[in-house]
């Protein structure tokens, strides 16, 4: 694609607009925003409720902050892959789009079964939902982040099952840049959920 | 796919008719009209109960409703005029005007704009079938924890209230996101932001405080939720739950609410008044920046819905101070409507008397409102009939004043029909007359003792006479719309045609025709002020050549604008997040039935036009 073939595609595209951004990344933007005040109302309620607990267990009895180490590990490093991910479909390597996109879900959905397993662990300790005020706290919040993980993990194969289709290239790609905004968007909250809740005594 | 039939040329969309021509409809104008019409019907519905709880208060110890009934009423009729019919009666002229306004065809993104629609009828169906199975929400329009909680509302009642309007806020949001795009990005060349009429700039900041407020209530409610459905303990003080976590959500949301409900009426009202005193709007970038700052205040004053619990006296001085600086920047709005009353040549048509009507009263509801931002006074104030009052008079005088001005305003627009002039009029004055009747009396009967939420009282109160007078009132509102319900009929069969532009307008709907085609300008116009109409139509008054009127579009012109073709799954997925939702008042299998229907049409929704352009799917 010539540059001046490039720049009257600009021209004619419906989605860019007055402030020559694209639509579709303007809405992302504001979806994050909006993001950003729900995640920030779980925190707060958290927060606001943290070492308020009439009974047990407590986090610091219950929290394995190794484990959870590692997969933030894991979460974080499925953000670079997504990075490579949109890179190769920009420059229309789909050979290894394909496998980016991949594997930023399968880390994705490796952080999901950690997240399963702890959840499955704290209630064999006797924390549930309906324990205490921690319990009630910490799955609500932790929770809905997983949701958010499972539903991008699910975006990306969505991703990934078109490439494979042959319906992904690098026309294509802002889909690709949306879905990783709001991957790193996802992982940047489990940085603050990671700090506030297991890294802060 | 069939790529090419993706997009149809605007000549050969001639506006199609049908019924399935509405319901698979994108187009900005028919999801306004739609959203007008359902906000109307829900009007009346919150209307009727308003009537009922009226005719209940009439006479000491009556008993034409019960207690349960009238907590019922009262919740409904405050959740329905908030969400049911104001908000989407904002949406409705959002939807209509926005891309008019902005010299635009569509919105950003017109299949979600469809979906938010029916999102939204959803959510409104849900509510109101609470009356139908018998459980309708019982706990107050801001549904305090912990009556809300299980143990106090055993029932079905607050499930219905919390899924619906976990719907709605749904709505809501995607619409907040679309309206941003379209607004900030979808303007017409040389249409600067300053040069954006008012009633954008207020829209924006209302799309502002929707996307960042709803997410508190959005939690308040998952939350609650969880408590109802899965035992967890947010509102549970026995397990050391604060129970102002909820007051404290819900006003976080609820404050910047109540500006989500004037901002739009406040946006209306400065494009009626310059239009009918042929005068620009007076300090335009002064309205717009009280605007902003209303949005950006309105964040940092709910706590002075909670004066009574008792939060000692640091945080009420705080937020009291906080409330008495955002009347500084309303009442600054307020100098320039006037100002721009002032020395016009005014035309008084009903339009212009709504508007008038809303400063009127919205001056009421403001002054009783920095009443009660002092805690003392509040102290006595809260929870009697004078916080009715006020409410009343910021939303009935201001909000619905406004939308009224609005609607006589764009009607010729929006119908093609003229509406009866003369009895716009006597609506608007049944209308003042009846609203004072009915709540200023409540001011003093709420300063003499008189509590809110009660179904009846004792007849040795003093309180007998004056709300007698106030259920007279509120006949003579319902009379008032039973007019404007005889001019629709009226002029709808036999009205006047409408021209483009029967005001002498200044903005960019009245460039096109009375209703616009499908594809709202034949050419993008190019602007170059506010009131760009009339720049190019008069100047600028200070014998400035007017500016360039945009050329009349050619055949290749309109053969080459391309228009979003209808869509069924907006309304499909729709249907089945309703599906899911109620699954959760009938059983599991059917969440999660309606949670892969969900999916799949969202998926559909998603990948409808994957690839529109043909020679992107050949390569
Ligand atoms: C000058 C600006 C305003 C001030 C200082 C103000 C102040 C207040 C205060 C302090 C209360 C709490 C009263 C109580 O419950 O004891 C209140 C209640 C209320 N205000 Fe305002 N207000 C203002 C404007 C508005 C506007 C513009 C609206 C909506 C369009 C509005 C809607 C409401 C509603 C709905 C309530 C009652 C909520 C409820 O308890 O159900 N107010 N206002
Ligand atoms: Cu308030």
């Amino acid at each position: 694609m010539s540059s001046a073939h490039v720049a009257a595609h600009a021209v004619h595209d419906p989605n860019t607009g007055t402030t020559g951004l694209d639509n579709r990344k303007m809405g992302m933007w504001a979806f994050l925003g909006s993001e950003c005040m729900f995640f920030g109302t779980l925190i707060g309620t958290y927060l606001s409720y943290k070492g308020k607990s009439i009974s047990g267990p407590t986090p610091h009895e219950i929290l394995n902050i190794p484990l959870t180490s590692v997969s933030a590990f894991v979460l974080l490093m499925s953000s670079l892959l997504m990075v490579l991910a949109l890179a190769a479909v920009q420059r229309n390597d789909m050979t290894w789009g394909k496998i980016w996109l991949f594997l930023t879900a399968l880390l994705g959905a490796g952080f999901v079964g950690f997240q399963i397993y702890e959840f499955t662990h704290f209630v064999h300790l006797g924390l549930t939902l309906q324990t205490n005020l921690f319990g009630t706290t910490f799955f609500v919040l932790t929770g809905f982040h997983g949701a958010h993980v499972t539903g991008g993990v699910i975006w990306l194969l969505s991703l990934w099952v078109l490439a494979l289709r042959g319906k992904l290239g690098p026309q294509d790609s802002l889909k690709v840049e949306i879905c990783g905004l709001y991957w790193h968007f996802v992982d940047i909250v489990w940085i603050a959920i990671f700090t506030l809740v297991y890294l802060i005594p | 796919m069939a790529t090419h039939a993706a997009f149809m040329p605007g000549e050969a969309a001639a506006a199609p008719s049908g019924l399935w021509s509405w319901i698979t409809t994108v187009d900005h104008k028919r999801i306004g009209i739609l959203y007008g019409t359902s906000a109307f019907i829900f009007f009346l519905v919150g209307g009727i109960e308003a009537l009922i709880m009226r005719l209940q208060l009439a006479a000491p110890d009556n008993t034409l409703v019960g207690a349960q009934r009238f907590n019922e009423l009262f919740t409904m009729h405050g959740t329905t005029m908030v969400f049911l019919a104001i908000m989407p009666m904002s949406a409705a002229f959002f939807n209509y005007m926005i891309p008019l306004l902005i010299g635009a065809r569509d919105v950003a993104f017109p299949r979600l704009n469809a979906l938010s629609y029916w999102v939204f009828l959803a959510g409104a169906l849900l509510l109101n079938a609470s009356f139908v199975v018998g459980a309708a929400p019982d706990g107050g329009w801001f549904g305090y924890a912990t009556l809300t909680s299980k143990q106090f509302s055993p029932g079905q009642s607050i499930d219905f209230w919390v899924l619906g309007l976990q719907i709605l806020g749904l709505s809501s949001l995607m619409a907040g996101f679309n309206f941003i795009v379209t607004i900030v990005n979808m303007r017409a060349p040389g249409m600067t932001l300053m040069r954006m009429p008012v009633f954008v700039w207020m829209s924006l900041v209302v799309q502002f405080l929707v996307v960042l407020a709803f997410p508190a209530i959005t939690v308040a409610l998952i939350l609650l939720m969880f408590d109802r459905f899965f035992g967890t303990l947010f509102y549970a003080p026995a397990a050391g739950g604060d129970p102002l976590l909820w007051q404290h959500l819900f006003w976080i949301f609820g404050h910047p609410e109540v500006y989500i409900l004037i901002l739009p009426a406040m946006g209306i009202v400065s494009e009626v008044l310059p239009t009918f005193a042929r005068k620009p709007l007076f300090g335009a970038p002064v309205v717009i920046y009280s605007g902003i700052m209303i949005g950006f205040f309105g964040f940092g004053v709910w706590s002075h819905h909670m004066f009574a619990v008792g939060m000692g006296p640091v945080a009420d001085s705080a937020f009291s101070i906080a409330t008495m600086l955002i009347a500084i920047p309303t009442g600054v709005k307020i100098f320039n409507w006037i100002g721009t009353l002032w020395s016009g040549s005014i035309r008084f048509t009903a339009a212009l008397y709504f508007s008038l009507g809303f400063i009127a009263m919205f001056i009421m509801g403001g002054l009783s409102g920095v009443m009660h931002a002092s805690p003392p006074v509040d102290l006595q104030q809260t929870d009697t009939y004078f916080v009715v009052a006020h409410l009343h008079y910021v939303l009935f005088g201001g909000s619905i004043f406004g939308l009224f001005s609005g609607a006589y305003y764009w009607w010729p627009k929006i119908t093609g029909r003229m509406l009866d002039e003369r009895l716009g009029t006597l609506h608007f004055w049944l209308m003042l007359i009846g609203f004072n009747v009915t709540f200023f009396p409540m001011h003093y009967l709420g300063l003499i003792g008189m509590p809110r939420r009660i179904y009846t009282y004792a007849p040795d109160l003093g309180w007998n006479f004056w709300n007698l007078v106030s259920t007279v009132g509120a006949f003579l509102i319902a009379v008032s719309f039973l007019v404007f319900i005889a001019n629709v009929w009226k002029t709808m069969r036999a009205g006047a045609v409408a021209s483009p532009d029967p005001w002498d307008g200044r903005t960019l709907e009245w460039a096109i025709a009375s209703p616009p085609p499908v594809h709202n300008f034949g050419v993008i116009p190019t602007v170059h002020g506010r009131d760009e109409l009339w720049l190019q139509k008069h100047g600028d008054g200070h014998g400035g050549t007017p500016a360039p009127r945009p050329p009349a579009p050619t055949r290749q012109d309109l053969a080459s604008i391309h228009m979003p073709p209808p869509s069924y799954w907006p309304i499909l997925l729709a249907a089945s997040m309703l599906f899911m939702m109620s699954g959760a008042l009938i059983s599991i299998y059917q969440v999660v039935l309606g949670g892969l229907l969900t999916l799949y049409c969202m998926f559909r929704f998603a990948l409808e036009y994957h690839r529109p352009h043909p020679q992107e799917s050949l390569r």
